[in-house]
């Protein structure tokens, strides 16, 4: 039971951190809006929130909200390049249907 | 598949929302776009990984090539290549037959103000050759961002007069752009630096570019930037340095070699490219070597010092005269920030930090940070942070939303969001004929209403009667800076609007809005299976309103006995399993229910086609759709 990341994802976000400056680690989440009732949040965290559920993953911290953590648990964060465009792509085991674009979806 | 970028704490932004945005350097020598990607501003590389592009356009009667390509042809086509077109921007044919410089162009004659310049592709106006920069451009950030591009900030000198920025304004509009401002050049140096975050303070930007320096003094004043003076020489630059040392170079190998006067242009080039190594060596060391016809050559600091040394006096001159133009002393500059690829000459550095008496800003890479602060200044002005930084003033406490079909709750505008803001969103009746909807402001993060924080009702009447979901109704929740929220509703085909104002932290502590966020937490779990059933008996209330409502029509009239019979128990069943089961037993029930429905679903249909058609001719339906 976690919130899992693949190597280039935990590369590029310690890089990012690292260019960033500051920050204790990254935040993924959910948030309800979109065409299709979800989407995720992928944020820097300079302070956690007291009920913030915290992830070591070796140079960074990975945070989620007690919340959000039930509608991510078994996910996996990659990082992935297409051609000359390139981001994070959240696999979610829950995810039942997704809009087209694939950035909200539903569980 | 959309590819997902890290945002700002708090900055995260809505799906479909984010805007793609780049800034663009277009240069006179070199031309580049850049974007924020993960909260940072990059400039974007090609194919090849090169981030500069020539700002050369070669045109022969079949193609155009813009950038590297097209500067490998500047010698051997020279009329068909344009380079430094830049400089024709804004001008007047009489402007340039004054000015000293010469265009190696065939310019036409013609009636416009405009030069026009005959190549082999046709008449081209530094307007159109400046778009086909920017097309190249564009595409690159197009590709980069997996998209097109919903807008454009394109930086210009601070000097442009306003013919010179409206041409470059033409040239975007061109292209195909959407420009969203054009910005000094020395403004988005300042801004890349994030110098604008500060209150107040005086800056100058200095610009040594291959072939043009540029200064500038601004101040800033509670975020806004005033060019107070620019000065400059647009015909000093990195390249007089790399002349300065071939003619150090021709001396150390003696008369019997080479004479500077007489250096064929192959011989030229090839010193010059050596100069050029010689003085990037010296940024990481203290002497340089290379060797030219078995001559060894070694180029210490101090000697490039002094052949450098006239020409950044030269520069310091023209710094000490902006600052004089600007009225202000070289003692009141704050920070003076590095523009250009020449400003890597440790020299150059030294000079400029002794005469402002301040260490230069040099961490970013001068050739890209132009187009990095204009790519910063796009992602804003597009909408991708919520709110400006310039405005940021303060947040929302806890979520807004409304109350949608079994007390559900809709969030509109989520918490932390920066304010001012304004969200609207669409939603629809949910029963036929549906005149009326009532409009349930709430504030809170849990999910069912009963949850929430009730803050205002009000009702939009009037809305004109059709079918389930065909009524479009946009509801817009505006916070302005005071905190103040108002709500709106309206019916987009007919125009009918109904609006309420509420002042939506009155009344709460900072303990209660803690409260409300940790019983959002608490509760999370059953928060999430109480919205699942709800969603799901909502899914099945309105397949037994859509079904039932059939059944009456004509449910008799195009079902045996036994099939509306079955559809009849199929409701009852249905009701049953809303009052009483789990999500996912209802899910399965109504996916049951609809499949049972399939037949007479089609039968209507044919029966509707049919009613329709039937007593017509073909040819009054021909005449009916040709009139339409």
């Amino acid at each position: 039971m976690a919130i899992l990341m693949t190597e280039p994802a935990k590369q590029h976000i310690a890089k990012q951190m690292e260019g960033r400056g500051k920050g204790m680690g990254i935040r993924v989440g959910v948030k309800t809006a979109g065409c299709s009732g979800l989407s995720y949040v992928l944020e820097f965290v300079d302070t956690p929130a007291a009920e913030d559920k915290v992830f070591d993953q070796g140079g960074f911290n990975l945070v989620v909200d007690p919340k959000s953590f039930l509608y991510l648990d078994g996910t996996e964060l990659d990082f992935v390049k297409e051609g000359l465009n390139e981001g994070f792509q959240f696999k979610n085991p829950n995810m039942k249907s997704a809009c087209g674009c694939g950035e909200s979806f539903h569980v | 598949m959309a590819l997902l970028q890290i945002s700002e704490p708090g900055q995260s932004p809505e799906p479909h929302a984010v805007k793609r945005a780049v800034g663009i350097d277009l240069g006179t020598t070199n031309s580049l776009v850049a974007t924020v990607k993960d909260a940072k501003a990059v400039a974007l590389p090609d194919i090849n990984g090169n981030t500069l592009l020539p700002s050369v356009v070669h045109y022969t009667s079949t193609k155009t090539v813009v950038g590297l390509d097209a500067k490998n042809n500047a010698a051997k086509d020279p009329l068909n290549t344009l380079i430094s077109i830049k400089r024709l921007m804004g001008r007047g044919k009489q402007e340039l037959e004054a000015s000293e410089q010469q265009f190696p162009y065939e310019f036409v004659d013609t009636d416009s103000s405009v030069p026009h310049i005959k190549t082999a592709a046709g008449i081209k106006t530094p307007i159109q050759v400046s778009a086909d920069i920017l097309v190249e451009l564009a595409a690159r950030g197009k590709e980069s961002l997996g998209g097109n591009l919903d807008g454009v900030v394109i930086t210009v000198p601070a000097y442009f007069d306003d013919a010179q920025r409206q041409a470059t304004k033409d040239a975007a509009k061109l292209a195909d752009l959407n420009v969203l401002r054009l910005l000094n050049e020395p403004t988005a140096a300042a801004i890349a630096y994030g110098l604008d975050k500060g209150e107040s303070g005086l800056i100058a930007i200095y610009d040594l570019g291959g072939g043009t320096f540029d200064i500038s003094v601004l101040r800033l004043n509670k975020g806004v930037f005033e060019v107070l003076a620019t000065g400059g020489d647009s015909a000093l630059g990195g390249d007089d340095f790399d002349y300065a040392i071939m003619r150090w170079i021709v001396e150390q190998l003696g008369d019997e070699a080479i004479f500077l006067e007489s250096l064929t242009p192959n011989v030229e080039r090839e010193l010059l490219d050596i100069a050029c190594a010689l003085k990037e060596q010296l940024s990481d060391n203290v002497i340089a070597t290379a060797s030219y016809n078995n001559t060894a050559l070694n180029l210490s600091r101090d000697d490039f010092n002094k052949l450098a040394d006239p020409l950044i006096n030269k520069t310091l001159l023209s710094c000490k005269r902006s600052l004089r133009d600007a009225g202000v002393d070289k003692a009141d500059i704050d920070n003076v920030v590095m523009v250009g690829g020449s400003t890597r000459s440790l020299r150059v550095r030294e000079k400029v930090a002794e005469l402002f008496n301040c260490e230069p800003l040099v961490d970013l890479d001068p050739d890209r940070v132009v187009a990095m602060g204009a790519a910063l200044q796009a992602d804003i002005l597009a909408g991708n942070k919520s709110g400006s930084d310039l405005l940021l003033l303060d947040v929302v406490p806890l979520s807004l939303g409304l109350e949608t079909m079994g007390g559900l709750v809709e969030k509109v505008i989520h918490r932390n969001t920066t304010i001012p803001v304004a969200r609207a969103q669409e939603f629809t009746t949910f029963k036929d004929g549906q005149t009326a909807m009532a409009i349930h402001v709430l504030q809170g993060e849990r999910e069912l209403v009963k949850d929430c924080r009730s803050l205002a009702r009000f009702e939009l009447r009037g809305i004109p009667p059709m079918v389930a979901g065909a009524a479009h109704i946009r509801v817009t929740f505006q916070v302005d800076a005071d905190g103040l929220l108002s709500v709106s509703a309206s019916e987009t085909s007919t125009g009918v609007a109904a609006e309420i104002t509420v002042k939506p932290s009155y009344g709460l502590s900072d303990e209660e809005v803690t409260t409300m966020l940790q019983d959002s937490f608490a509760n999370a779990e059953d928060d999430i299976a109480a919205r699942a059933l709800r969603e799901q008996q909502i899914e099945a209330e309105q397949l037994i309103e859509a079904l039932s409502s059939a059944l009456s029509i004509d449910g008799e009239a195009l079902l045996s006995k036994e099939e509306y019979d079955v559809l009849a128990r199929g409701i009852e069943d249905l009701k049953y399993a809303h009052n009483n089961s789990s999500a996912d037993t209802i899910r399965l029930e109504v996916q049951r229910v609809n499949k049972l429905s399939d037949t007479f679903a089609a039968r209507r249909m044919d029966s509707n086609i049919h009613q329709a058609l039937s007593g017509h001719h073909l040819d009054d339906l021909e005449s009916a759709t040709s009139e339409k």
